[in-house]
């Protein structure tokens, strides 16, 4: 029986290896198909539940088994499309795009780069010490090095399917914009003198990209095997955050933040970026934070620097870069980060 | 005159600064090679200077005789057991 089973199973499991782009297509119409009905099928489960439907249990119940499914479908889809824009952009690829470019831009293409470049913090040094052999600016590789793990897209996702776009979209922004321009400070700086002596003393080598054609269904294996690695991780999580999100909603009063974070305190911004130092968690992890924050009066600038500060400025990765980078170094960088998210998060309480 | 070694051992390194994927690619070469019954001599690699004499970019690596054979991220199940063929 079991043999017969799996004589089923396995071709069809291998149907998007085989036919790669018919697998796409049929996957994001069933996608877009399952989105539908997300919302009646949250209400029907509700319906089905001993709950008044207009009671804060009632609405926080229907919250929750909305947004579960919806953040889970938004994360699998985003990742394995990341999954697959990364398997483009290795860092070969973005090492020879960034050598030896002029800088200004280059912190530019560089802060894009870490987006859809992938990046686990584990490589962060193989990866600093590969870029400047090669020749791209110390200053390039610090807005690439700051954007990689602060805008990734979990975290876009995750505000996106929660709060909107305009709150995504403005910690995309917010986020670029310290990778440039921190990045390019420290450029300016001129501290290639701060590197460890073993990492000056490093053969040059010439960035190339030695072009493994990869095929389209290769690609899909590395968008599954992102969505295994990515969801199979995060999703605990994400239901603590919906849960919280639910709760919230339900039942903690209006404006109870307001008194810490909000826009009439001026010292709120500092503080929070301040308190996020010691602070790390994953960026699925720190949503929950966001959405109690948000949703009790917290003002938005300061509650995405907050964010930012526990996701970008965290101790395991400044132990991690002590291996090549001097103490002064490392404490520039650190400032310069530090000093622009908290910059960005005044001048977007002030604009919003 | 010729000088040749016989090479019975894979002499395989896992380059690695030690966080969770390390190890679990480190298993993942350790079971399949058993399952193969293929004999290896099998070495982690931690230290920083010494993983970047091999000019990778991500963390883990896998080096098989001094040849780079997979760089970042778990390799896949199907790309460890074709070293082993």
């Amino acid at each position: 029986m079991q043999a017969q089973l799996k004589a089923l199973i396995i071709p069809l499991l291998s149907i998007p290896n085989r036919h790669p782009r018919l697998f796409l297509v049929t996957a994001v119409i069933i996608w877009f198909g399952l989105y539908q009905t997300l919302i009646p099928f949250s209400e029907y489960v509700v319906d089905l539940l001993p709950v008044d439907r207009a009671s804060r249990l009632g609405s926080a119940l229907q919250f929750f088994f909305y947004d579960t499914p919806k953040v889970l479908m938004l994360l699998t889809a985003v990742v394995m499309v990341m999954g697959m824009v990364n398997s483009y952009f290795t860092p070969e690829r973005t090492r020879a795009l960034l050598a030896g470019r002029r800088e200004g831009i280059a912190n530019g293409m560089a802060a894009c780069l870490g987006i859809v470049t992938p990046f686990c913090s584990c490589s962060a040094v193989p990866l600093f010490i590969g870029f400047v052999k090669a020749g791209v600016p110390l200053g390039v590789t610090f807005s690439f090095l700051i954007s990689a793990p602060m805008v990734n897209e979990v975290a876009l996702t995750l505000l996106f399917a929660l709060f909107g776009w305009k709150v995504a979209g403005l910690y995309l922004a917010m986020g670029l914009s310290i990778a440039i321009v921190a990045g390019w400070v420290i450029g300016q700086l001129r501290m290639e003198a701060h590197l460890e002596d073993w990492v000056k003393n490093m053969p040059k080598v010439r960035a190339e990209i030695n072009e493994s054609e990869l095929t389209l269904s290769d690609r899909l294996d590395a968008g599954f095997a992102a969505v295994h690695d990515i969801v199979a991780k995060v999703w605990p999580y994400i239901l603590v955050g919906i849960a919280v999100g639910a709760g919230i909603h339900g039942y903690v009063p209006e404006d109870f933040m307001a008194s810490f974070m909000g826009k009439e305190v001026w010292w709120a911004v500092p503080v929070s970026v301040l308190l996020g130092v010691p602070m790390y968690t994953n960026a699925a992890g720190i949503i929950p934070i966001v959405e109690a924050l948000l949703a009790k009066g917290a003002a938005l600038g300061t509650v995405l620097a907050f964010m930012m500060s526990v996701i970008a400025l965290s101790l395991p990765e400044m132990i991690i870069l002590r291996k090549v980078l001097k103490p002064t170094l490392i404490a520039t960088f650190f400032g310069v980060v530090a000093a622009g998210i908290i910059l960005v998060g005044y001048v977007f309480n002030a604009v919003l | 005159m010729l000088f040749y070694k016989e090479i019975d051992v894979k002499e395989i390194k896992v380059l690695g600064t030690g966080c969770t994927k390390c190890q679990l690619t480190t298993r993942l070469i350790q079971d399949i090679s058993k399952e193969k019954g293929v004999d290896i001599a099998l070495e982690k690699v931690e230290d920083i200077e010494k993983i970047m004499s091999y000019n990778i970019m991500s963390t883990p690596a896998v080096v098989i005789d001094g040849l780079v054979v997979h760089s970042g991220g778990i390799p896949a199940k199907s790309k460890v057991e074709s070293w082993f063929q």
